[in-house]
Formats: structure tokens, sequence, C-alpha cells
């Protein structure tokens, strides 16, 4: 590790530590509550078909479109009765993963 | 020899030795003894019947460093790949029943593409024979891995079993599915190195304990760490003729009094040992603790000590696993732990919650809880929370527990403390800010010292920071025939 002189502020428990980062603490991430509306990709993948369109209304667990990954079709399903508000992926799109496909909205 | 003119000359070109004059750099001068040099594959298929393949693709044998006896097995690229084959894998798990059975520390050069395809099942039957014998030797004889180039797919699991993972900048390669796989598959592009290079392994996941810029330097890594270990679990490592630490920084000058304000532990570990000598392991990784070797009047020694340089000194998941499991190796192989402790207790954070911090910082109460060897504990400044219960306080049965009149052994740092005792107070006062100031400095004239805690024996001494070496060493003197008994069992559930 080099001689680092730029010390940086680490609180722990109301006192002011003097101290160094890590690059892990450095990129840490933080938390965000899920948004149940929001259908994000759970692993990087190719869209090969996608069934549903803008506004149309779906019942909780109809497909709304395939996602495969590791030479697995996943089957991606409406969580609940609910309608379509905006696709953001389209059919043949390779997409990463934690990648935002769809909105939703619940059934009023 | 090898695998030819030029697939040595490849090898070459890749910045590599091959895999018999890496055992000659390795070992004693003319030590070297093969066995096997002659086996052969017996495959069938995929045109294999026509391959003649030196010794399968693997050298293995016995031999010294610095006149320790070793067992060693090498796998050489050079020949199809270092792939392992049904005949490849025999040799290896050979030389380790050897090494198992003679109580030798066993050495494995790890350079090779994987499975050899063509010999189908039988090289995933390899594989799991090898990580058998890797976990049945675990805690008996000292098993070190040093990865020479790639190391993917199964095949990274025996380094994975092994006590230490030695690697090399550029040239070793560890990831269970390369980048390709991750291409075609996931869409996700990552260059070899920033996937499973060495840097990443010595300083992101912590599969790797040993990281150098070359081969060699990483063979004298190799040769310093055999010096401090014992040959198996059934002895203590050789002792060296003693010396005193070098005449450098004064113990008493490093640590500032504010315990706001860093310093390099380090610089306290070689005020401590023979000759200031220190051999750190996981350097990189989880840096906010300090583990390594030393020695005190020429016996190994074991040292676990916060780094205030770096978070402070927290303890975090990393820092956890990485002290937990260098514990367990000190314990196994009869190695006394020395434990320098600083530490304002657990970090705090969603994602470190989120990725377990309990368990993982269990880890340590259980490591230090359930290890037998004399245990001495060194309190510099703060010991604060479940972090001063964890790092060998006398509630897990440390032997000796020393203190240094700047410690401060107390629930919280006294800012925290105070906020919380004298809340009402605080909010009450016409002028808060001053009131906090006030009882932030009751607090600490109470607390944050190491008499509260020495009064209910939970200490031993308080000590002059001057006397810590001389401690230390009568306390292992003092312990030296230490004997604990244990309840029986077939092996505890360690939080993992």
């Amino acid at each position: 590790m080099s001689e680092e002189k730029e010390w940086k502020d680490l609180i722990i428990q109301g006192t002011v530590y003097k101290t160094t980062y890590t690059r892990k603490f450095e990129q840490r991430v933080n938390w965000e509550a899920p948004n149940d509306n929001m259908l994000y990709s759970f692993i990087p993948g190719t869209i090969i078909d996608i069934f549903v369109k803008p506004k149309q209304k779906l019942k909780e667990g109809e497909t709304i479109l395939l996602l495969e990954a590791m030479k697995m079709q996943n089957q991606v399903r409406m969580p609940f009765d609910g309608e379509i508000v905006k696709i953001n992926v389209k059919k043949d799109e390779v997409i990463p993963n934690r990648y935002l496909m769809v909105e939703i909205k619940p059934k009023k | 020899m090898g695998g030819g003119e030029k697939a040595m000359e490849m090898q070459a070109k890749m910045g590599k030795l091959t895999a018999r004059e890496r055992i000659i750099a390795l070992l004693d001068k003319n030590s070297f003894h093969e066995y096997d040099l002659f086996a052969e594959h017996s495959a069938k298929d995929f045109g294999m019947e026509s391959k003649v393949l030196h010794g399968d693709g693997v050298i293995i044998g016995t031999g010294t460093i610095k006149s320790k006896p070793i067992c060693i097995f090498a796998q050489d690229f050079t020949v199809a790949g270092g792939s392992l084959g049904l005949m490849h894998a025999r040799k290896i798990t050979k030389i380790m029943d050897h090494a198992l059975k003679m109580r030798v520390p066993l050495i494995g050069i790890n350079d090779s593409g994987g499975a050899r395809i063509q010999e189908g099942v039988n090289s995933l039957a390899g594989y799991g024979e090898i990580f058998f014998r890797n976990t049945l030797a675990s805690g008996v004889i000292p098993q070190i891995s040093v990865i020479l180039g790639p190391c993917a797919g199964g095949a990274v699991y025996s380094p994975a079993l092994t006590d230490f993972v030695f690697v090399v900048e550029n040239i070793s390669k560890m990831f269970i599915t390369g980048p390709s796989v991750i291409k075609s598959v996931l869409g996700e592009e990552i260059s070899m190195e920033e996937l499973g290079g060495a840097r990443v392994h010595a300083e992101i996941t912590g599969n790797a304990h040993f990281f150098a810029k070359t081969e060699l330097e990483c063979f004298e890594q190799i040769k310093t760490l055999i010096s401090y270990i014992p040959r198996s679990n059934a002895k203590k490592a050789l002792a060296y003729p003693p010396k005193p630490p070098l005449k450098g920084k004064k113990i008493e000058d490093i640590v500032p009094l504010d315990a706001r304000i860093p310093y390099d532990m380090r610089d306290i570990i070689k005020t401590i040992t023979d000759g200031s000598e220190f051999l750190e392991v996981m350097e990189l990784f989880a840096p906010n603790i300090i583990i390594g070797f030393g020695r005190m009047d020429g016996e190994t020694i074991g040292f676990v000590a916060n780094q205030p340089m770096v978070l402070a000194g927290v303890l975090d998941c990393d820092s956890s696993d990485k002290a937990a499991r260098f514990i367990r190796y000190c314990d196994a192989f009869n190695i006394p732990i020395v434990t320098l402790e600083d530490m304002p207790g657990y970090l705090p954070g969603a994602d470190q919650e989120h990725a377990g911090v309990i368990r993982h910082g269990a880890k340590i109460l259980y490591a230090y809880s359930e290890a037998t060897v004399p245990k001495v504990t060194i309190i510099l400044r703060k010991a604060y929370g479940g972090g001063y219960i964890a790092m060998n306080s006398r509630h897990l049965r440390a032997d000796f527990v020393f203190a240094w009149p700047t410690a401060e052994i107390a629930v919280m740092g006294p800012e925290g403390a105070a906020n919380i005792v004298f809340r009402k107070e605080i909010a009450e006062a016409e002028n808060p800010e001053e009131m906090r100031r006030q009882k932030i400095q009751e607090y600490k004239d109470k607390f944050a010292n190491p008499y509260v805690a020495a009064a209910q024996g939970y200490i031993d001494e308080v000590i002059e920071p001057k006397d810590t070496r001389s401690r230390i060493l009568h306390a292992l003197q003092v312990s030296e025939n230490k004997s604990v008994f244990l309840p029986n069992k077939k092996h505890g559930i360690p939080p993992f």
C-alpha cells in the first residue's frame, strides 16, 4: 500500500476518525427499496419474444416476455393483476443484468 | 522434455517459466527427485490413442526448501496445455497421498487449461479425487497453491481448499467461467485479467494470500512462508536463533494519544518481532486488519492486528473472514496468536448488514473461542463494543490481556455514548453544544481508560508501551505447556 498522507473521515457512532478508504468501500452501492412496478432483468440475456403491448391489462402469472440466458428461456410474468405501462426492450435485444425491461402498475 | 521446443518457446513468450524450471527455482539446489516420469495416459478416443504426452502434463516429486522436506507437483502447460486427464490426476493424488502419509507440506503449481475434454468424465473424477484429498489433508499438513497460469473451471476449487494461494501479476488467471463463456452466454465483456487476474484475487475476492510481480519473487515468498510454518499439525514450527528487533521507531512514539488519529500498525509489529521481520498475509485484501507471521525469541507467532490507517481499523465482512481463517490456521498448526487491538467497532452501513456482517463477524468470535494455542492480547487504544469482545477478549479465553495506559475499553466511543446517556440533559440545556462537550468529557474521564475493565479482571495488567515485547515473551513462555480441554464433538458448525 502506498503512503497516503491525505486522510479521509470515517464516522463511527458519532466519532470522526482520520483514516483511508479501500477501493471496495468507495465502490459500495447504497441500498434502494425495490419498486414492484419496475421489472428489471435478473440476469443478462436476450429478449426472444414479447407477448404484450402498452396499456394491455394482465392477470397475475401471465407471461410478459421471454428472456433467454444460460440456455434457459426465462418467462417474465406479471407479479399481480395490473396493466403494462411501458416496454423498454425490443425483440432480439441483448440486455445486461438489472436492466429496466418493463414498467407496470397494479389494477386499481 | 516437456511438450517440445515450440511449446516451450510459447511458454517463454508468455513470460512464464516451464514446470521444471519452476521446481528448480523453488527448491534447494539438487534436492528434487521426480517420480512417474514415464506415466502414460490410456485414452483411446478422439485421436488420443496416437498422442504421446510426456509425463501426462504434470511433474511430481519430493525435495527440500530451506532444508525442509516437501512434496510438490507442477502442471506442465507445454504438454497438452497442462490439461488434466486420468493419469495426470493420478500422479497428483499419488504425491498428495505421499505428503499426507509422510506429514510434509504439499506445494501445487497450477498451470492448466482445465479438464482434458477427450477423457470425459475421467478428468472430472480426477478433480474430485484431488479435492477430496485437499479436504482430508486440511489442518494436517500445510497445503500451498501457486497459480502460475490459467486455473479455470472446477480446477480452481483445489487452490480454494488449500491454506495459502500465491498469485503473480499478468500470469495467474483464476475463474469458474472464463471471459468467452461469459460473453457468449451473458453478453458481458471483460478481460481475463479484470475477471480473475492476480490483483483481483489479492485485493477484491480474497482468494489469494500472496501477490508478486514475478515468478521469482513469488518463489521467494513461498520460501519465507515455509520457514515460518511447521511441517505438520503434530509439530511446532522450527525455531530460529533469537534476535532483538531492529533499532528503529520507538514503540511509545508511534501511537498518537488522540484515538481519532491514525498510524501504521505494521510499525508497532516491527518493534516487537525478532529482527523487525514480518511476513504479511493477504496484504491487499481487507487491509483494515493485518495478519501475518513474525518471530519472537526465535519462535513463530501469528499476528492479528487492527489497522487504524485503513477504515479506522473497523471490523467488517472481509476483515472478519480474513482474520478468522488465519486464527484457525495458527490454531491448527500450533502457532501462538498475538492480537494487537485498536478499533472503534464494526463498520456501519446497509451494504455491510446486507452482505451478512452478522455471520461474517461471528467467524472471528468462533475462531478465537475455539483456538487452544496460547493467545495474548494487547489493547493499544480503542476497544469498543462487540469488536472488543471479538478481538480475543478475556471472555473468549485469551490467556493474557494487557492494556496500554491509553486503552479505552467501553461499549462505544465517548461521543456516541454521551449522546445516548445524556440525551435528555443535552436536549434541555440552554447551550446544547456546550453541554454535549461537557458530557463527552465526563464520559471520557470515567470510561475512556483501561482501569474500569482492569477492576473487573478483564484486563490482567496495564503496561507501559515499551514493555510490550517483554510482556508478550513472558506470557508465551508461561503458556508453553498450555493445555485446554474442549467438549468432545465430531466438529462444530462454524458460521460460513
